[in-house]
């Protein structure tokens, strides 16, 4: 008995790592694909098998006859692992919806603002003149039918 | 389809720059560091850059050659965007 509760822990580390990894995957890799990114679905179901470990973890390192140094351990890896998936938690689902109200934004219906903005090679560019400059690369270097504004956080 | 696409950040000139020549995008970039036009469309959000610079929040309008907005975007969830087919769609009904 007591040699098969002195093996390695391998479900408390596997917990460990594998709430770490499933945070990690979510900006690395299911943010590419809408289906995976308006909702971390796939991280939360990774975090729901790393808490299942990181619960048989704890309770073999704090099995009768367990040496000290794997309660210790068991503590530690699961209090960081708790608090990774707390923060990805906070940050994806909360933190990212404090957006300010933007209730002056034009709406549908409204004429768009023009602005006066440089582009990448220094030259000024107009909402007048993107409407009305003919679109360059098209065979028929016809006038677009309209513009589509993409405004994004950029890379400060 | 004839839509064109204009990208708008507080990025500099020079990092758009860079930035276009690593990805390889054709379309324009605008620079608005003094966020003049991200003002006017209500959309700072502040002190949420690198270093408290202010930024704008993301969001997507589809302007018509008679200068109306026919379709928004504010995404409540700054990871969410609008999804290609949903511009694709809004597109389909500019004349």
């Amino acid at each position: 008995m007591t040699e098969t509760r002195n093996r390695f822990n391998w479900q408390i580390w596997a917990g460990f790592l594998l709430s770490f990894l499933a945070s990690l995957s979510y900006p690395v890799l299911f943010v590419r694909w809408p289906l995976t990114r308006d909702f971390p679905w796939v991280t939360i179901l990774l975090y729901v098998v790393a808490a299942a470990l990181l619960i048989v973890g704890v309770k073999r390192a704090f099995a009768p006859g367990r040496r000290r140094i794997a309660k210790v351990a068991a503590s530690i890896l699961t209090v960081l692992s708790v608090a990774i998936m707390g923060l990805f938690l906070f940050s994806i689902l909360i933190f990212a919806r404090w957006l300010p109200a933007s209730a002056g934004a034009p709406h549908v219906g409204q004429k768009a603002p023009d602005f006066s903005l440089s582009d990448a090679s220094g030259k000024t560019a107009t909402l007048t003149n993107l409407l009305s400059e003919a679109m360059s690369g098209s065979a028929s270097a016809a006038k677009p039918r309209g513009v589509l504004l993409i405004f994004y956080r950029g890379h400060w | 389809m004839g839509i064109r696409p204009v990208a708008i950040s507080v990025d500099a000139p020079e990092v758009n720059r860079e930035m276009l020549s690593q990805a390889g995008y054709t379309f324009t970039f605008l620079s608005d560091p003094n966020t003049e036009a991200i003002r006017r469309y209500d959309l700072l959000h502040q002190g949420q850059g690198i270093d408290g610079h202010d930024v704008s929040r993301p969001a997507e309008f589809l302007i018509d050659s008679s200068g109306t907005v026919r379709w928004v975007n504010l995404t409540e969830n700054y990871w969410v965007r609008a999804r290609p087919e949903q511009i694709l769609q809004a597109a389909n009904t500019l004349q």
